[in-house]
């Protein structure tokens, strides 16, 4: 077959749609959103029906997963690695219930947090919830790996991690595809209370989950994606996994050393593989792309056992992507001559881009906020986190999808006035209507925006689960109609904005404001569609 | 064969485009390849850049290595120089001399110029006057690829079949006006060498 040119996203997508599978779900998230949009723009998977629309959040598109999981048919559900803390409570459960048909779980990491918040490792929730855990180190592995994750989980009946980081899942290969499998046909668990987490049920489940992990190790250590690779030098053995290994290829071969490596790609820990390397080799560098979840485990608390270089002596750094110099440098061999950056060269950081709503939205929030001062408004997750830099300046926080209104309401609470939340419509779908309630409920006085560009921008473009209907929810919700504003956040209707906003902070309860213009890269379409 | 390529520009400039041009050959020609790019926040009129690796052999990282890259193409004179911890000393630098001006303290040109061409091997371009001079201000990013393609051991006919196949479907007068910018940019790298 012919060599397709993928990205590790994409190569994972195209490896699902070849191992059968039937649905696919998620919620965009900087790097994993492109697993998703390969599925939805496959001409295969709308010719099999193959189920491709985005859900509301992680969670709801992790219980749709596990769902059909449920029903015998094979599932993928994608998630940036934030994302998963917002699915944690299904995915954790799910490791309980276990799976029915194949049930994938990708989850892009991003360390050096490129486009995040932080840069949390989700190995460590495979261990948490004693789930199987895959770690591609290239994009072929990604597309084969799908296959072995499909089957592992319907053999054991769990749901498997696929872990990506986003070097690799932002990083295009020639990728080879192997073979096809029909996609399964409905076939309801054999045992009809596996999915029932009754305490009753969930003891037994939980006994047999912790009994199953003896059998995963087995798998991991015959597994063909956890490999030894002998070397003579045996003054050093390095363990490494994911893309860690290619770092370590990369300066192995150009400095032609001969430690031993052993390459770990799929957990739980391949432990007599380890086991083995240790016995052999004076002294074990770790390398790990993420967090240093191998090196603690291998460290103990005590760390007294073992001699072992990672990111935890300083060896490596000990937060961020690696890349080949670092590597270098913990191989212990000389760093290349580097041509240092000019001085003159400026940061340059992206910006709102020139026609955005989002900018007219914050010139009339700036200017109806200027009597009170900075300090007030709290935002949250998309391109209007942006308005955080000059020339605007208009926001104090970013935390996590939804908390803008729920942190409005709290500084409320303790009497912050004016107290403004700044959400956009993808994102209040996400997580803001449940904090909204709890404004409406509780009578807080805080004024929400909504801004609706009718997308999912920041993201690339994805459809918004609540275009058309932001004002109908916000009313249902038991927002007053008489302090609900759609505006126009345009130069033109400046004057107007500011003080329909300065009217809305001097009424003492919640009031919402929706700004409404398609996002400028949607706009031409949509007016061609009239 | 073996060639290490940083990728460099402004978000929304088009140096993805360059990166599929090569790519399409690099896969024809049946060699290896490594392609980084960025997403998500980094694409909003900030700095972006792409890592592409090309190779006769298995490669390994994904990301070039420091001081290592064999060339910088860049579509932005101050973006070509973010990137000098990569270049070999001996690399190419290959950069656009048109600034993209959207922050308040971005340099004076002539102390860019003089940073660019202080490097031993740099051909500094004006890609969008050329590419406005085609009719085709949008050709600019091919207009710097062409002046690269003297260095990139791929054949050059290679690379224009490259571009019918990635433009085809956006008519031929897009294809022609491509090619135009990509043979403009190359006959200025290879006049350059010849001085």
């Amino acid at each position: 077959m012919d060599k397709l040119l993928l990205l590790g996203d994409e190569a994972l997508a195209q490896g699902a749609l070849d191992a059968g599978l039937s649905g696919a779900y998620g919620y965009p998230g900087t790097p994993s959103t492109e697993i998703f949009e390969y599925v939805q723009h496959s001409k295969e998977a709308a010719q099999r029906n193959v189920h491709r629309t985005w859900s509301a959040n992680e969670k709801t598109a992790m219980e749709e997963a596990l769902g059909m999981s449920y029903t015998g048919k094979r599932a993928l559900v994608t998630m940036k690695h934030v994302g998963l803390n917002v699915a944690a409570d299904p995915f954790v459960n799910s490791g309980i219930t276990g799976a029915n048909g194949g049930l994938i779980v990708a989850v892009a990491d991003d360390p050096s947090m490129h486009s995040s918040q932080n840069e949390q490792d989700s190995r460590h929730y495979g261990r948490f919830a004693l789930v199987p855990v895959f770690e591609p180190s290239n994009q072929q592995e990604a597309y084969n790996m799908t296959f072995d994750a499909f089957a592992l989980s319907e053999k054991y009946k769990t749901p498997v991690i696929m872990r990506l980081v986003t070097r690799l899942s932002h990083s295009r290969a020639g990728i080879v595809r192997t073979k096809y499998l029909n996609e399964n046909e409905i076939k309801l668990p054999d045992n009809p209370n596996q999915f029932m987490l009754l305490p009753a049920f969930a003891r037994v489940n939980y006994i047999n989950l912790i009994e199953k992990q003896e059998l995963l190790e087995k798998e991991s250590e015959n597994s063909k994606y956890n490999e030894y690779h002998d070397g003579k030098d045996r003054s050093l053995g390095i363990i490494t996994c994911g893309l860690g290994y290619n770092y370590v290829k990369e300066n192995h071969v150009e400095a032609k050393c001969e430690y031993p490596i052993l390459k770990i790609c799929q957990y739980p820990l391949p432990r007599k593989l380890i086991q083995k390397i240790v016995d052999e080799c004076d002294e074990i560098l770790v390398v790990e792309d993420g967090m240093p979840v191998i090196e603690e485990w291998l460290r103990g608390y005590l760390d007294n056992c073992l001699k072992i270089k990672g990111r935890m002596d300083g060896s490596l750094p000990r937060w961020g992507e690696l890349d080949p110099a670092k590597l270098r440098t913990a191989l212990g061999l000389e760093p290349y001559p580097i041509k240092e950056v000019p001085t003159i060269v400026k940061g340059r950081p992206p910006e709102l881009c020139k026609g955005c709503p989002h900018r007219d939205t914050y010139y009339a929030l700036n200017e109806a906020m200027k009597e009170y001062g900075p300090g007030h408004v709290f935002s949250d997750i998309g391109c209007y986190t942006l308005g955080f830099l000059p020339p605007f300046n208009a926001i104090n926080s970013c935390v996590d999808m939804g908390a803008s209104i729920s942190m409005a309401v709290g500084a409320a609470d303790a009497g912050l006035f004016p107290s403004i939340a700044v959400i956009g419509d993808s994102t209040f779908g996400h997580s803001g209507m449940t904090p909204l309630l709890d404004a409406v409920n509780s009578k807080a006085n805080i004024v929400a925006f909504i801004l609706d560009n009718s997308i999912v921008a920041m993201t690339g473009m994805q459809d918004s689960a609540v275009t058309g209907r932001v004002e109908d929810i916000c009313m249902g919700i038991g927002v007053e109609k008489e302090h609900l504003h759609i505006i126009n956040p345009l130069k033109s209707h400046h004057e107007e904005n500011v003080k329909i906003i300065k009217n809305e902070i001097n009424y003492n309860g919640v009031s919402v404001i929706i700004p409404r213009r398609p996002c400028i890269h949607i706009a031409a379409k949509l007016r061609k569609q009239k | 064969m073996k060639k290490n390529i940083i990728l460099a520009g402004v978000g929304g400039q088009g140096i993805l485009s360059i990166a599929t041009i090569i790519g399409y050959a690099v896969v024809k020609a049946d060699l290896y390849l490594k392609q980084a790019e960025a997403h998500g926040m980094s694409q909003r009129g900030g700095a972006v850049e792409s890592h592409l690796r090309i190779s006769d052999k298995e490669i390994h990282s994904d990301l070039v290595p420091h001081g290592r890259s064999d060339m910088i193409i860049s579509l932005e004179p101050m973006e070509s120089l973010r990137y000098f911890p990569y270049l070999k000393p001996d690399g190419w630098l290959i950069t656009n001399i048109t600034p993209f001006v959207n922050i308040p303290n971005y340099p004076e040109m002539k102390h860019l110029l003089k940073e660019i061409k202080a490097h031993k091997n740099s051909i500094a371009i004006d890609g969008d006057a050329i590419a406005k001079e085609i009719g085709s201000p949008r050709s600019m990013n091919m207009v710097i690829l062409g002046a690269s393609t003297p260095f990139l051991e791929i054949p050059f006919n290679m690379l224009e079949d490259s571009i019918r196949a990635v433009f085809g479907r956006k008519g031929e007068d897009i294809v022609q006006k491509n090619l135009d910018a990509i043979n403009r940019g190359r006959d200025f790298a290879e006049k350059y060498i010849k001085k």
